[in-house]
Protein backbone atom coordinates (compact mmCIF):
# COMPACT_ATOMS: atom_id res chain seq x y z
CA UNK A 1 0.00 0.00 0.00
CA UNK A 2 1.12 3.26 -1.01
CA UNK A 3 2.00 5.75 2.23
CA UNK A 4 -0.54 7.97 1.11
CA UNK A 5 -3.44 5.09 1.27
CA UNK A 6 -2.14 3.95 4.54
CA UNK A 7 -2.30 7.70 5.75
CA UNK A 8 -6.10 7.99 4.63
CA UNK A 9 -6.83 4.15 6.20
CA UNK A 10 -5.20 5.04 9.49
CA UNK A 11 -6.90 9.16 9.36
CA UNK A 12 -10.38 7.09 8.73
CA UNK A 13 -9.97 3.95 10.30
CA UNK A 14 -9.16 5.83 13.70
CA UNK A 15 -12.03 7.45 14.46
CA UNK A 16 -14.47 4.49 13.59
CA UNK A 17 -11.93 2.39 15.95
CA UNK A 18 -12.30 4.41 18.82
CA UNK A 19 -16.11 5.36 18.46
CA UNK A 20 -16.45 1.34 17.96
CA UNK A 21 -14.38 1.22 21.47
CA UNK A 22 -16.77 3.64 23.17
CA UNK A 23 -20.09 1.39 22.41
CA UNK A 24 -17.98 -1.68 23.46
CA UNK A 25 -17.15 0.05 26.71
CA UNK A 26 -20.57 0.97 26.99
CA UNK A 27 -22.42 -1.97 27.02
CA UNK A 28 -20.04 -4.29 28.50
CA UNK A 29 -20.77 -1.73 31.52
CA UNK A 30 -17.08 -0.14 31.67
CA UNK A 31 -18.22 3.34 31.12
CA UNK A 32 -21.52 4.67 32.85
CA UNK A 33 -24.52 5.40 29.92
CA UNK A 34 -26.04 7.95 32.13
CA UNK A 35 -22.91 10.00 31.07
CA UNK A 36 -21.82 8.77 27.96
CA UNK A 37 -24.75 7.09 25.81
CA UNK A 38 -23.28 4.46 23.49
CA UNK A 39 -22.73 5.99 20.18
CA UNK A 40 -25.92 3.94 18.41
CA UNK A 41 -28.60 6.18 20.53
CA UNK A 42 -26.38 9.51 20.02
CA UNK A 43 -26.59 8.92 15.92
CA UNK A 44 -30.39 7.44 16.58
CA UNK A 45 -31.14 10.68 18.69
CA UNK A 46 -29.44 12.57 16.13
CA UNK A 47 -31.25 11.76 13.01
CA UNK A 48 -34.75 11.82 14.74
CA UNK A 49 -34.14 15.38 16.14
CA UNK A 50 -32.42 15.87 12.64
CA UNK A 51 -35.64 14.42 10.97
CA UNK A 52 -38.31 16.64 12.79
CA UNK A 53 -36.49 20.00 12.44
CA UNK A 54 -35.44 20.73 16.20
CA UNK A 55 -31.96 20.45 15.46
CA UNK A 56 -32.16 22.70 12.52
CA UNK A 57 -34.30 25.67 14.26
CA UNK A 58 -31.64 25.57 17.47
CA UNK A 59 -28.52 25.47 14.61
CA UNK A 60 -30.11 28.17 12.44
CA UNK A 61 -30.91 30.65 15.39
CA UNK A 62 -27.03 30.13 16.28
CA UNK A 63 -25.61 30.58 13.06
CA UNK A 64 -27.35 33.63 12.38
CA UNK A 65 -26.25 35.31 16.05
CA UNK A 66 -22.53 34.40 15.08
CA UNK A 67 -22.59 35.63 11.29
CA UNK A 68 -24.37 38.91 11.98
CA UNK A 69 -21.85 39.60 15.31
CA UNK A 70 -18.92 38.18 13.58
CA UNK A 71 -20.10 40.89 10.64
CA UNK A 72 -20.32 43.58 12.61
CA UNK A 73 -17.20 42.86 15.19
CA UNK A 74 -15.00 41.85 12.16
CA UNK A 75 -16.12 44.55 10.41
CA UNK A 76 -15.72 47.09 13.04
CA UNK A 77 -12.00 45.46 14.20
CA UNK A 78 -10.63 45.36 10.85
CA UNK A 79 -11.32 49.39 10.40
CA UNK A 80 -9.80 49.99 13.67
CA UNK A 81 -7.03 47.68 13.00
CA UNK A 82 -5.95 49.28 10.00
CA UNK A 83 -5.88 52.70 11.38
CA UNK A 84 -4.44 51.40 14.39
CA UNK A 85 -1.96 49.78 12.32
CA UNK A 86 -1.17 52.81 10.02
CA UNK A 87 -1.51 55.61 12.36
CA UNK A 88 1.50 55.50 14.65
CA UNK A 89 0.01 57.83 17.70
CA UNK A 90 -3.38 56.32 17.41
CA UNK A 91 -1.37 52.88 18.46
CA UNK A 92 0.73 53.89 20.73
CA UNK A 93 -2.44 55.84 22.49
CA UNK A 94 -4.72 52.94 22.07
CA UNK A 95 -2.80 49.63 22.15
CA UNK A 96 -2.47 49.51 26.09
CA UNK A 97 -6.38 49.80 26.37
CA UNK A 98 -7.17 47.16 23.90
CA UNK A 99 -4.97 44.67 25.48
CA UNK A 100 -6.24 45.19 28.98
CA UNK A 101 -10.16 44.73 27.50
CA UNK A 102 -9.01 41.73 25.28
CA UNK A 103 -8.12 39.36 28.34
CA UNK A 104 -11.42 39.95 29.52
CA UNK A 105 -12.83 36.85 29.08
CA UNK A 106 -16.34 38.12 27.06
CA UNK A 107 -18.41 35.64 29.05
CA UNK A 108 -17.63 37.62 32.14
CA UNK A 109 -19.80 40.92 30.66
CA UNK A 110 -22.68 38.84 29.45
CA UNK A 111 -24.72 40.44 32.10
CA UNK A 112 -23.64 43.77 31.44
CA UNK A 113 -24.60 43.34 28.09
CA UNK A 114 -27.51 42.18 28.73
CA UNK A 115 -28.51 44.69 30.90
CA UNK A 116 -27.85 47.26 27.99
CA UNK A 117 -28.95 45.33 25.41
CA UNK A 118 -31.90 43.83 26.93
CA UNK A 119 -32.68 39.44 26.72
CA UNK A 120 -33.44 39.84 23.08
CA UNK A 121 -31.68 38.49 20.08
CA UNK A 122 -29.73 41.98 20.55
CA UNK A 123 -27.92 40.61 23.47
CA UNK A 124 -26.82 37.84 21.33
CA UNK A 125 -25.45 39.60 18.55
CA UNK A 126 -23.72 42.69 21.14
CA UNK A 127 -21.48 39.74 22.78
CA UNK A 128 -20.37 37.79 20.06
CA UNK A 129 -19.45 41.15 18.19
CA UNK A 130 -17.63 42.27 21.03
CA UNK A 131 -15.83 39.20 21.12
CA UNK A 132 -15.13 39.29 17.36
CA UNK A 133 -13.79 42.98 17.67
CA UNK A 134 -11.00 42.42 20.12
CA UNK A 135 -9.33 39.35 18.34
CA UNK A 136 -10.22 41.35 15.01
CA UNK A 137 -8.39 44.84 16.26
CA UNK A 138 -5.93 43.08 17.89
CA UNK A 139 -4.59 40.98 14.83
CA UNK A 140 -5.38 43.11 12.01
CA UNK A 141 -2.95 45.74 14.23
CA UNK A 142 -0.29 43.37 14.38
CA UNK A 143 -0.89 42.19 10.60
CA UNK A 144 -0.39 46.00 9.62
CA UNK A 145 2.61 46.87 11.54
CA UNK A 146 3.98 42.97 10.42
CA UNK A 147 4.08 43.93 7.06
CA UNK A 148 7.82 43.57 5.82
CA UNK A 149 9.70 46.78 5.58
CA UNK A 150 10.82 45.66 2.31
CA UNK A 151 7.56 45.98 0.82
CA UNK A 152 7.25 49.72 2.02
CA UNK A 153 10.60 50.48 0.79
CA UNK A 154 9.55 48.84 -2.75
CA UNK A 155 6.77 50.65 -2.85
CA UNK A 156 8.03 53.79 -2.32
CA UNK A 157 10.92 53.76 -4.52
CA UNK A 158 8.50 53.06 -7.15
CA UNK A 159 6.86 56.40 -6.51
CA UNK A 160 3.72 54.86 -4.76
CA UNK A 161 1.51 57.84 -2.55
CA UNK A 162 -0.15 57.06 0.86
CA UNK A 163 -3.39 55.58 -0.73
CA UNK A 164 -1.39 53.51 -3.36
CA UNK A 165 0.83 52.09 -0.35
CA UNK A 166 -2.28 51.16 0.89
CA UNK A 167 -4.05 49.58 -1.79
CA UNK A 168 -1.01 47.83 -3.29
CA UNK A 169 1.44 47.39 -0.01
CA UNK A 170 -0.20 47.06 3.22
CA UNK A 171 -3.65 45.67 2.35
CA UNK A 172 -2.81 42.83 0.62
CA UNK A 173 0.92 42.56 3.14
CA UNK A 174 -1.16 41.97 5.77
CA UNK A 175 -4.06 40.15 4.68
CA UNK A 176 -2.51 36.38 5.49
CA UNK A 177 -1.98 37.32 8.85
CA UNK A 178 -5.49 39.33 8.70
CA UNK A 179 -7.69 35.78 7.83
CA UNK A 180 -5.58 33.92 10.91
CA UNK A 181 -7.21 36.63 13.30
CA UNK A 182 -10.59 36.06 11.39
CA UNK A 183 -10.35 32.64 11.62
CA UNK A 184 -9.41 32.74 15.70
CA UNK A 185 -12.51 35.45 16.49
CA UNK A 186 -14.84 32.99 13.95
CA UNK A 187 -14.11 29.87 16.52
CA UNK A 188 -14.44 32.11 19.60
CA UNK A 189 -17.63 33.51 18.12
CA UNK A 190 -18.74 30.14 18.35
CA UNK A 191 -17.60 29.65 21.73
CA UNK A 192 -19.31 32.55 23.23
CA UNK A 193 -22.87 32.20 21.40
CA UNK A 194 -22.82 28.59 23.44
CA UNK A 195 -21.98 30.20 26.73
CA UNK A 196 -24.59 32.97 26.23
CA UNK A 197 -27.25 30.80 25.06
CA UNK A 198 -26.88 28.22 27.90
CA UNK A 199 -27.89 31.52 30.15
CA UNK A 200 -29.52 33.90 27.84
CA UNK A 201 -31.76 32.28 25.50
CA UNK A 202 -34.92 30.13 24.17
CA UNK A 203 -33.26 28.41 21.39
CA UNK A 204 -30.31 27.80 19.83
CA UNK A 205 -27.80 25.22 19.90
CA UNK A 206 -26.73 26.20 23.25
CA UNK A 207 -30.29 26.09 25.07
CA UNK A 208 -31.03 22.68 23.02
CA UNK A 209 -27.68 21.12 25.33
CA UNK A 210 -28.70 22.97 28.82
CA UNK A 211 -31.92 21.85 28.18
CA UNK A 212 -31.18 18.66 27.51
CA UNK A 213 -29.14 18.55 30.92
CA UNK A 214 -32.22 20.08 32.64
CA UNK A 215 -34.46 17.01 31.20
CA UNK A 216 -31.66 14.33 31.54
CA UNK A 217 -31.11 13.67 27.75
CA UNK A 218 -27.15 12.96 27.61
CA UNK A 219 -27.61 10.98 24.54
CA UNK A 220 -29.27 14.78 22.99
CA UNK A 221 -26.65 16.41 24.88
CA UNK A 222 -24.37 14.48 22.51
CA UNK A 223 -26.60 15.31 19.75
CA UNK A 224 -25.68 19.39 20.43
CA UNK A 225 -22.15 18.11 20.42
CA UNK A 226 -22.14 16.65 16.81
CA UNK A 227 -23.91 20.12 15.94
CA UNK A 228 -20.90 21.73 17.49
CA UNK A 229 -18.09 20.31 15.89
CA UNK A 230 -19.83 20.61 12.04
CA UNK A 231 -20.10 24.42 12.77
CA UNK A 232 -16.55 24.23 13.41
CA UNK A 233 -15.29 22.26 10.17
CA UNK A 234 -17.90 24.81 8.38
CA UNK A 235 -16.49 27.79 9.42
CA UNK A 236 -12.93 26.78 9.27
CA UNK A 237 -13.75 25.22 5.99
CA UNK A 238 -15.31 28.78 4.95
CA UNK A 239 -12.93 31.63 6.08
CA UNK A 240 -10.46 28.86 3.90
CA UNK A 241 -12.18 29.06 0.75
CA UNK A 242 -12.73 32.97 1.49
CA UNK A 243 -9.29 33.02 1.80
CA UNK A 244 -8.36 31.06 -0.91
CA UNK A 245 -10.17 33.32 -3.32
CA UNK A 246 -9.29 36.72 -1.64
CA UNK A 247 -4.91 35.52 -1.75
CA UNK A 248 -4.50 33.06 -4.87
CA UNK A 249 -0.72 34.19 -4.42
CA UNK A 250 -0.99 32.27 -1.15
CA UNK A 251 -0.29 28.24 -1.54
CA UNK A 252 -2.74 27.82 1.65
CA UNK A 253 -3.95 30.53 3.77
CA UNK A 254 -4.94 29.18 6.49
CA UNK A 255 -2.57 26.07 7.22
CA UNK A 256 -2.27 25.72 11.06
CA UNK A 257 0.79 24.79 10.82
CA UNK A 258 1.79 27.65 7.91
CA UNK A 259 1.41 30.49 9.34
CA UNK A 260 2.07 32.09 13.41
CA UNK A 261 -0.98 33.39 15.21
CA UNK A 262 -0.04 37.01 15.39
CA UNK A 263 -1.76 37.16 18.63
CA UNK B 1 30.48 63.30 -20.37
CA UNK B 2 28.33 64.80 -18.98
CA UNK B 3 27.76 63.88 -14.91
CA UNK B 4 24.34 62.28 -13.89
CA UNK B 5 24.78 61.78 -10.14
CA UNK B 6 26.75 63.49 -7.76
CA UNK B 7 26.83 63.38 -4.01
CA UNK B 8 29.04 65.68 -2.19
CA UNK B 9 30.13 65.32 1.23
CA UNK B 10 27.41 63.25 2.51
CA UNK B 11 27.33 62.15 6.06
CA UNK B 12 24.80 59.59 7.42
CA UNK B 13 24.23 59.13 11.61
CA UNK B 14 21.61 57.35 12.87
CA UNK B 15 20.36 58.09 16.07
CA UNK B 16 18.47 55.98 18.36
CA UNK B 17 18.69 55.21 22.60
CA UNK B 18 20.89 58.09 23.12
CA UNK B 19 23.53 56.56 20.84
CA UNK B 20 24.48 57.69 17.75
CA UNK B 21 26.29 55.31 15.39
CA UNK B 22 28.14 57.26 12.22
CA UNK B 23 27.01 55.17 8.93
CA UNK B 24 28.49 57.16 6.44
CA UNK B 25 31.03 60.08 6.78
CA UNK B 26 31.87 62.23 4.21
CA UNK B 27 30.74 60.81 0.57
CA UNK B 28 31.19 62.13 -2.22
CA UNK B 29 31.37 60.20 -5.23
CA UNK B 30 30.35 61.47 -9.33
CA UNK B 31 28.98 59.00 -11.52
CA UNK B 32 29.04 59.77 -15.35
CA UNK B 33 26.15 59.55 -17.82
CA UNK B 34 25.75 56.06 -18.84
CA UNK B 35 28.65 54.59 -16.25
CA UNK B 36 28.33 51.19 -14.30
CA UNK B 37 29.82 51.72 -10.94
CA UNK B 38 30.01 49.02 -8.26
CA UNK B 39 29.99 50.12 -4.83
CA UNK B 40 31.52 47.38 -2.73
CA UNK B 41 32.71 47.46 1.17
CA UNK B 42 32.41 45.12 4.27
CA UNK B 43 29.22 44.33 5.59
CA UNK B 44 27.68 47.05 7.45
CA UNK B 45 30.02 49.86 5.96
CA UNK B 46 26.99 52.09 4.67
CA UNK B 47 26.88 51.05 0.54
CA UNK B 48 22.76 50.12 1.06
CA UNK B 49 22.66 53.48 3.14
CA UNK B 50 23.98 55.15 0.74
CA UNK B 51 21.65 53.98 -2.10
CA UNK B 52 18.83 54.49 -0.24
CA UNK B 53 20.07 58.25 0.11
CA UNK B 54 20.24 58.07 -3.58
CA UNK B 55 16.86 56.58 -3.68
CA UNK B 56 15.56 59.33 -1.62
CA UNK B 57 14.61 56.69 0.93
CA UNK B 58 16.25 57.96 3.76
CA UNK B 59 17.34 61.32 4.47
CA UNK B 60 21.43 61.54 4.84
CA UNK B 61 22.19 63.68 8.06
CA UNK B 62 24.23 66.34 5.71
CA UNK B 63 25.52 67.06 2.31
CA UNK B 64 24.13 67.07 -1.19
CA UNK B 65 23.24 64.46 -3.49
CA UNK B 66 21.73 65.18 -7.46
CA UNK B 67 20.48 63.47 -10.01
CA UNK B 68 20.98 64.85 -12.99
CA UNK B 69 16.90 65.30 -15.31
CA UNK B 70 17.26 63.57 -18.38
CA UNK B 71 14.10 66.16 -19.23
CA UNK B 72 12.23 63.09 -20.75
CA UNK B 73 9.53 62.97 -18.13
CA UNK B 74 10.30 59.60 -16.58
CA UNK B 75 11.51 58.97 -13.24
CA UNK B 76 14.79 59.91 -11.96
CA UNK B 77 15.57 56.25 -10.54
CA UNK B 78 14.14 52.78 -9.90
CA UNK B 79 15.67 50.42 -7.10
CA UNK B 80 16.14 46.72 -7.69
CA UNK B 81 16.64 45.31 -4.28
CA UNK B 82 17.23 41.65 -3.35
CA UNK B 83 14.84 38.90 -4.59
CA UNK B 84 12.49 38.86 -2.22
CA UNK B 85 11.27 42.39 -2.63
CA UNK B 86 9.11 41.21 -5.62
CA UNK B 87 5.47 41.73 -4.49
CA UNK B 88 4.47 38.03 -3.69
CA UNK B 89 0.84 38.98 -4.24
CA UNK B 90 1.03 40.34 -7.15
CA UNK B 91 1.51 38.25 -10.57
CA UNK B 92 4.93 38.65 -12.36
CA UNK B 93 2.90 41.48 -14.78
CA UNK B 94 1.39 43.16 -12.00
CA UNK B 95 4.56 43.20 -10.36
CA UNK B 96 6.73 44.68 -13.49
CA UNK B 97 4.04 46.97 -14.17
CA UNK B 98 3.93 48.56 -11.01
CA UNK B 99 5.89 51.38 -11.40
CA UNK B 100 4.49 52.62 -14.51
CA UNK B 101 1.20 51.92 -12.76
CA UNK B 102 1.90 54.55 -9.64
CA UNK B 103 2.86 56.94 -11.86
CA UNK B 104 -0.38 56.52 -14.10
CA UNK B 105 1.18 55.41 -17.30
CA UNK B 106 -2.38 54.64 -19.33
CA UNK B 107 -3.25 50.90 -19.22
CA UNK B 108 -2.47 50.13 -22.63
CA UNK B 109 1.32 51.68 -23.07
CA UNK B 110 1.75 50.06 -19.39
CA UNK B 111 0.88 46.95 -20.70
CA UNK B 112 3.27 47.07 -23.80
CA UNK B 113 6.28 48.23 -21.74
CA UNK B 114 5.68 45.58 -18.93
CA UNK B 115 4.87 42.50 -21.57
CA UNK B 116 8.40 44.14 -23.67
CA UNK B 117 10.82 43.76 -20.23
CA UNK B 118 8.78 40.39 -19.11
CA UNK B 119 9.69 38.70 -22.45
CA UNK B 120 13.15 40.40 -22.11
CA UNK B 121 13.83 38.35 -19.13
CA UNK B 122 12.27 35.45 -20.37
CA UNK B 123 9.31 35.43 -18.35
CA UNK B 124 6.65 35.38 -21.00
CA UNK B 125 5.21 31.95 -20.04
CA UNK B 126 5.21 33.21 -16.70
CA UNK B 127 3.19 36.50 -16.93
CA UNK B 128 0.37 35.62 -14.72
CA UNK B 129 2.19 33.50 -12.41
CA UNK B 130 2.32 34.29 -9.07
CA UNK B 131 5.94 34.68 -7.45
CA UNK B 132 5.68 31.67 -5.12
CA UNK B 133 5.87 29.79 -8.27
CA UNK B 134 9.07 30.90 -9.35
CA UNK B 135 12.53 30.18 -8.48
CA UNK B 136 14.52 32.55 -6.88
CA UNK B 137 16.78 33.04 -9.87
CA UNK B 138 13.18 34.21 -11.82
CA UNK B 139 11.72 35.97 -9.01
CA UNK B 140 14.84 38.52 -9.00
CA UNK B 141 14.42 38.79 -13.21
CA UNK B 142 11.27 40.00 -12.15
CA UNK B 143 12.44 42.42 -9.85
CA UNK B 144 15.32 43.48 -12.68
CA UNK B 145 12.02 43.83 -15.21
CA UNK B 146 10.13 45.57 -12.63
CA UNK B 147 12.76 48.34 -12.52
CA UNK B 148 13.66 48.43 -16.51
CA UNK B 149 10.23 48.52 -17.35
CA UNK B 150 10.06 51.59 -15.03
CA UNK B 151 12.62 53.27 -17.81
CA UNK B 152 14.69 55.94 -15.05
CA UNK B 153 17.24 57.80 -15.79
CA UNK B 154 19.23 56.04 -13.55
CA UNK B 155 19.71 52.25 -11.65
CA UNK B 156 20.32 51.72 -8.31
CA UNK B 157 20.92 48.09 -7.42
CA UNK B 158 21.28 47.04 -3.87
CA UNK B 159 22.72 43.39 -3.70
CA UNK B 160 20.31 42.39 -6.28
CA UNK B 161 21.85 38.95 -6.90
CA UNK B 162 23.23 38.29 -3.27
CA UNK B 163 20.28 35.98 -2.23
CA UNK B 164 21.24 33.32 -5.26
CA UNK B 165 22.94 30.71 -5.26
CA UNK B 166 25.93 30.66 -7.48
CA UNK B 167 25.33 29.09 -10.66
CA UNK B 168 21.84 31.24 -10.99
CA UNK B 169 24.26 34.32 -9.84
CA UNK B 170 26.61 33.45 -13.15
CA UNK B 171 23.55 32.99 -15.09
CA UNK B 172 21.99 36.35 -13.98
CA UNK B 173 25.38 38.43 -14.26
CA UNK B 174 25.36 37.81 -18.27
CA UNK B 175 21.46 38.74 -18.61
CA UNK B 176 22.20 41.94 -16.78
CA UNK B 177 25.14 42.81 -18.42
CA UNK B 178 22.71 41.71 -21.94
CA UNK B 179 20.08 43.63 -20.49
CA UNK B 180 22.55 47.14 -19.75
CA UNK B 181 23.78 46.57 -23.24
CA UNK B 182 20.45 47.89 -24.69
CA UNK B 183 20.15 51.20 -23.38
CA UNK B 184 23.78 51.71 -21.10
CA UNK B 185 21.43 53.41 -18.46
CA UNK B 186 23.37 55.15 -15.15
CA UNK B 187 23.98 52.24 -12.81
CA UNK B 188 24.80 52.30 -9.36
CA UNK B 189 25.46 48.68 -8.26
CA UNK B 190 25.96 47.75 -4.60
CA UNK B 191 27.68 44.36 -3.87
CA UNK B 192 29.43 42.34 -1.48
CA UNK B 193 31.65 40.46 -4.55
CA UNK B 194 34.17 41.73 -5.85
CA UNK B 195 34.40 39.86 -9.01
CA UNK B 196 31.11 40.13 -9.48
CA UNK B 197 31.65 44.17 -9.63
CA UNK B 198 34.91 43.44 -11.50
CA UNK B 199 32.55 42.06 -14.23
CA UNK B 200 29.41 44.44 -14.48
CA UNK B 201 31.02 47.50 -13.51
CA UNK B 202 33.14 50.44 -15.43
CA UNK B 203 34.64 51.94 -12.00
CA UNK B 204 34.84 49.90 -8.44
CA UNK B 205 34.70 52.07 -5.34
CA UNK B 206 35.39 50.40 -2.21
CA UNK B 207 34.30 51.88 1.18
CA UNK B 208 35.63 51.57 4.16
CA UNK B 209 34.84 49.73 7.28
CA UNK B 210 32.18 51.61 9.34
CA UNK B 211 31.58 54.41 9.11
CA UNK B 212 31.69 54.17 5.50
CA UNK B 213 33.63 56.41 3.44
CA UNK B 214 34.90 55.86 -0.19
CA UNK B 215 38.54 54.58 0.61
CA UNK B 216 39.77 53.81 -3.27
CA UNK B 217 38.77 53.55 -6.79
CA UNK B 218 39.64 51.48 -9.63
CA UNK B 219 39.29 51.60 -13.21
CA UNK B 220 38.06 48.38 -14.84
CA UNK B 221 39.42 48.67 -18.08
CA UNK B 222 37.36 45.27 -20.08
CA UNK B 223 35.90 46.09 -22.83
CA UNK B 224 31.88 45.80 -23.46
CA UNK B 225 30.61 43.70 -24.42
CA UNK B 226 31.47 41.43 -21.35
CA UNK B 227 30.08 37.76 -20.59
CA UNK B 228 31.23 36.00 -17.79
CA UNK B 229 33.93 34.12 -19.66
CA UNK B 230 36.06 37.29 -18.71
CA UNK B 231 36.61 36.07 -15.74
CA UNK B 232 39.00 33.40 -16.98
CA UNK B 233 41.33 35.55 -18.13
CA UNK B 234 44.41 36.32 -15.62
CA UNK B 235 43.78 39.92 -15.59
CA UNK B 236 40.38 39.65 -14.78
CA UNK B 237 41.94 37.65 -11.61
CA UNK B 238 44.45 40.01 -11.26
CA UNK B 239 42.34 43.37 -10.63
CA UNK B 240 40.03 41.37 -8.38
CA UNK B 241 42.91 40.62 -6.28
CA UNK B 242 43.99 44.10 -5.87
CA UNK B 243 40.73 45.30 -5.08
CA UNK B 244 41.21 42.12 -2.49
CA UNK B 245 44.11 43.25 -1.11
CA UNK B 246 42.81 46.42 -0.37
CA UNK B 247 39.77 45.64 0.97
CA UNK B 248 40.56 42.82 3.54
CA UNK B 249 41.98 45.68 6.08
CA UNK B 250 38.32 46.89 5.89
CA UNK B 251 36.74 43.58 6.40
CA UNK B 252 38.80 42.93 9.26
CA UNK B 253 38.13 46.19 10.89
CA UNK B 254 34.30 45.55 10.34
CA UNK B 255 34.05 41.87 11.69
CA UNK B 256 35.95 43.28 14.96
CA UNK B 257 33.17 46.09 15.02
CA UNK B 258 30.77 44.05 14.61
CA UNK B 259 32.43 42.06 17.88
CA UNK B 260 32.68 44.73 19.95
CA UNK B 261 29.23 46.22 18.69
CA UNK B 262 30.05 49.57 17.69
CA UNK B 263 31.54 51.46 14.50
CA UNK B 264 34.47 52.58 14.18
CA UNK B 265 36.41 55.40 16.43
CA UNK B 266 38.74 56.91 14.13
CA UNK B 267 37.56 58.64 10.82
CA UNK B 268 39.35 57.60 7.73
CA UNK B 269 40.60 60.38 5.71
CA UNK B 270 40.28 57.89 2.47
CA UNK B 271 41.41 59.13 -0.80
CA UNK B 272 38.06 59.18 -3.09
CA UNK B 273 38.95 59.49 -6.36
CA UNK B 274 42.27 58.44 -6.47
CA UNK B 275 42.99 55.85 -9.17
CA UNK B 276 44.23 52.43 -9.34
CA UNK B 277 44.34 49.21 -11.54
CA UNK B 278 44.66 49.08 -15.08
Amino acid sequence: MSAEGRDRLLALGAPIALVALWEAAVRSGLLDARFFPPPSLVVGTFWRLAADGTLLQHTWASVVRVLVGFAIGSAAGLAAGLMLGTIRSLRVALEPVISALYVIPKVAILPLVMLIFGLGEASKIAIVAIATFFIAVINTTAAVVGVEPIFLEAGRAFGARRLQMFAHIILPGALPAIFTGLRLALGTALIVIIAAEFVAAKEGIGYFIWFAWNTLRPEAMFAGFIVIGALGMLSYAAIRWIGGRLMPWQEDVASPEGRSEHA
Amino acid sequence: MSLKITVSDVAKVYRGRGRAVPALDRVSLQVADGEFVCIVGPSGCGKSTLLRILAGLIPQTSGNVAIASGGRGKPLHSFVFQEYAVFPWKTVFQNVAFGLQMRGVPEAERRAAALHWIERVGLREFADAYPHQLSGGMRQRVGIARAFANDPEVLLMDEPLGALDAQTRLILMDELLGLWELDRKTVVYITHDIEEAVLLGDRVVLMTARPGTPKATFAVPFARPRGVALKATPAFAGLSYQIWEALRDEAVAAMGAAGAGLGRATTRTGAPGAEYGS
